[in-house]
């Protein structure tokens, strides 16, 4: 059956496919060439960029922060988003469409429209802290803390891991877990043995797309955060375009491609499997 | 009684992270009408003046017009482009085709400002910074990822056999792309188009880079004004993208189930 729509020489379907690649190739290969090919020359040739950048402190500080600010994210966000979306894969049609659409609802206004809206619930007067107040505990400083960042990002990103995971928990067989427990495995036994190894590869799915983005995150730890939550992404776009350094900058953006890549690559294998589990159960 | 304590669990847990989700997008409803600019929750007053301070004062409106045109212009091209590109995808079985797609799909991967910076560098060699052209063509860039998986889901489940007898009845490719594949593939196009719409009218760390102050976009105002002071403002254009899209999605919705019924 698939010989037949192959036909045409595999240059017909090939044609098609360029246009879109010469909108990446102008629009994506050129501009990240131009920063590579910049990080090794401006001022001067050589790796001197990388030296400095691996030299000073700040950088190797700010550095470690969004590591650690995006796992914290990407924990949050498995933790948040795993019962969620269990409860979508087993909830009814109705409730199952009401769950979806508090999922998408966040997506209607312009994203920074939404940072917005955590700047006016974080501030020190806002809703969170008159609420901590009215219940009798103590202040907690939120924006342009690392908190706050960590809390707005995670709200943001959290569709990215409630969609892979609902699309792999609504492949599980639920027969499975009642085979379990009518062998007499204690519920808690089923979950673990059963239920959650099978929920993994949209565990490592959303947590890989949550992280990668979590990396490279801009206008939320910008608006949200202060001097003590700056991440890569502000650094570099200081370079540029308030200091001019477009090496330094560059070498920056380098580094930052490369761990974005690098994580992708060292988690493909995990969410290879996912094809395969899936592609098993049809 | 034992089965119902987890699910009442459950349920209380998932109603807290709905609110979670939703609530932030719903605080700024009541912040637009504020009678004061402050943007302090819950807002004291009541007044229509940033509704109408959106609409007159044209530093808003006219950024509204430019993000709109873009967004349409990106949506055609993005759509034309990245549906071709599914297609080709589709026929080409085996590595290639794989290949292609990864390929296309790496701009929502690239992290936004280091895309941006490079984009800013080549467009301050050519002259494209604050145009039309810089940003269109910037914007297609990030919409033609969602174009491809919209239409190449679409594509993954249309039966191609389908092709092959209305050319064995004698169809012209021309003729069997446009009366067999286009309409069966058309939900998919339609949300490739919508999501590409939303890409660019919603996109902001590009533009910030790219604009200018003769040709900003809807969002490079809404951060430039952020940065600057508390304008609610920027909470009534909020409130105005979201009651569109409930409007868009409401009757989506309707049209939808309606379709379906018949």
């Amino acid at each position: 059956m698939a010989s037949d729509t192959a036909r045409p020489p595999w240059r017909g379907p090939f044609l098609l496919t360029l246009p879109a690649l010469a909108v990446l190739l102008l629009a994506m290969a050129v501009p990240l060439a131009v920063i590579v090919l910049r990080s090794f020359t401006d001022p001067e040739p050589g790796i001197g960029n990388y030296v400095w950048f691996f030299d000073t402190k700040v950088n190797l500080t700010v550095l470690a922060r969004t590591f650690k600010i995006s796992f914290w994210v990407t924990l949050c966000c498995v933790v948040v988003a795993y019962p969620y979306a269990f409860a979508m894969s087993v909830a009814g049609p109705r409730l199952r469409l009401l769950l979806i659409l508090c999922v998408l609802v966040p997506f209607w206004v312009s994203g920074v429209v939404r940072t917005l809206a955590w700047v006016i619930l974080l501030q020190d007067s806002g809703v969170i802290n008159k609420g901590l107040v009215w219940l009798g505990f103590d202040k907690v400083k939120l924006i342009r803390t690392q908190l706050g960042v960590t809390i707005g990002m995670t709200q943001v990103l959290l569709p990215f891991m409630i969609m892979p995971l609902y699309a792999v928990m609504r492949g599980i067989d639920l027969r499975l877990l009642q085979a379990a427990r009518s062998l007499g495995a204690h519920p808690v036994k089923t979950f673990f043995q059963i239920y959650l190894p099978l929920s993994l590869p949209g565990v490592f799915a959303g947590a890989t797309i949550v992280f990668i983005l979590a990396l490279g995150f801009y206008i939320t730890p910008l608006l949200l955060g202060g001097p003590q939550s700056t991440m890569l992404s502000t650094l570099i776009q200081q370079q540029v375009l308030s200091l001019l350094n477009w090496g330094r900058g560059g070498a920056m953006g380098v580094v930052l491609l490369l761990a974005t890549f690098g994580f992708l690559a060292a988690a493909s294998p995990f969410m290879r499997q996912k094809y395969r589990i899936s592609g098993g159960s049809r | 009684m034992k089965l119902h304590l987890p699910r009442l669990l459950l349920g209380l847990t998932c109603l807290l992270i709905a609110i979670w989700l939703v609530a932030p997008t719903l605080v700024v409803v009541p912040m637009s009408f504020a009678g004061k600019k402050s943007l302090a929750f819950p807002p004291s007053g009541f007044s229509l003046q940033w509704y109408e301070n959106f609409f007159t004062n044209p530093q808003w409106f006219g950024s509204l017009v430019v993000s709109a045109k873009v967004a349409l212009m990106v949506a055609v091209a993005a759509t034309v482009i990245g549906t071709m590109a599914a297609i080709g995808i589709e026929r080409m079985q085996s590595r290639a085709g794989g290949l292609i797609r990864a390929v296309l799909i790496t701009p929502m991967i690239v992290p936004g400002v280091v895309l941006a910076v490079g984009i800013y560098a080549v467009y301050l060699d050519t002259q494209l910074v604050g145009t039309w052209t810089g940003y269109v063509l910037a914007h297609t860039l990030l919409a033609i990822p969602f174009v491809v998986i919209a239409v190449g889901a679409n594509l993954a489940v249309f039966d191609a056999r389908l092709e092959v007898a209305a050319a064995s009845l004698g169809a012209s490719r021309l003729a069997t792309f446009f009366t067999i594949t286009l309409p069966l593939i058309l939900p998919g196009i339609l949300s490739g188009a919508l999501f590409a719409f939303v890409t660019s009218f919603d996109e902001v760390i590009v533009s910030l880079f790219i604009t200018s102050p003769q040709l900003k976009t809807l969002p490079v105002q809404i951060f430039s004004s952020m940065t600057r002071d508390a304008d609610p403002t920027v909470a009534a254009v909020g409130s105005l993208i979201f009651m569109a899209t409930s409007l868009i999605i409401g009757l989506g919705l309707i049209f939808g189930t309606r379709r379906r019924g018949a």
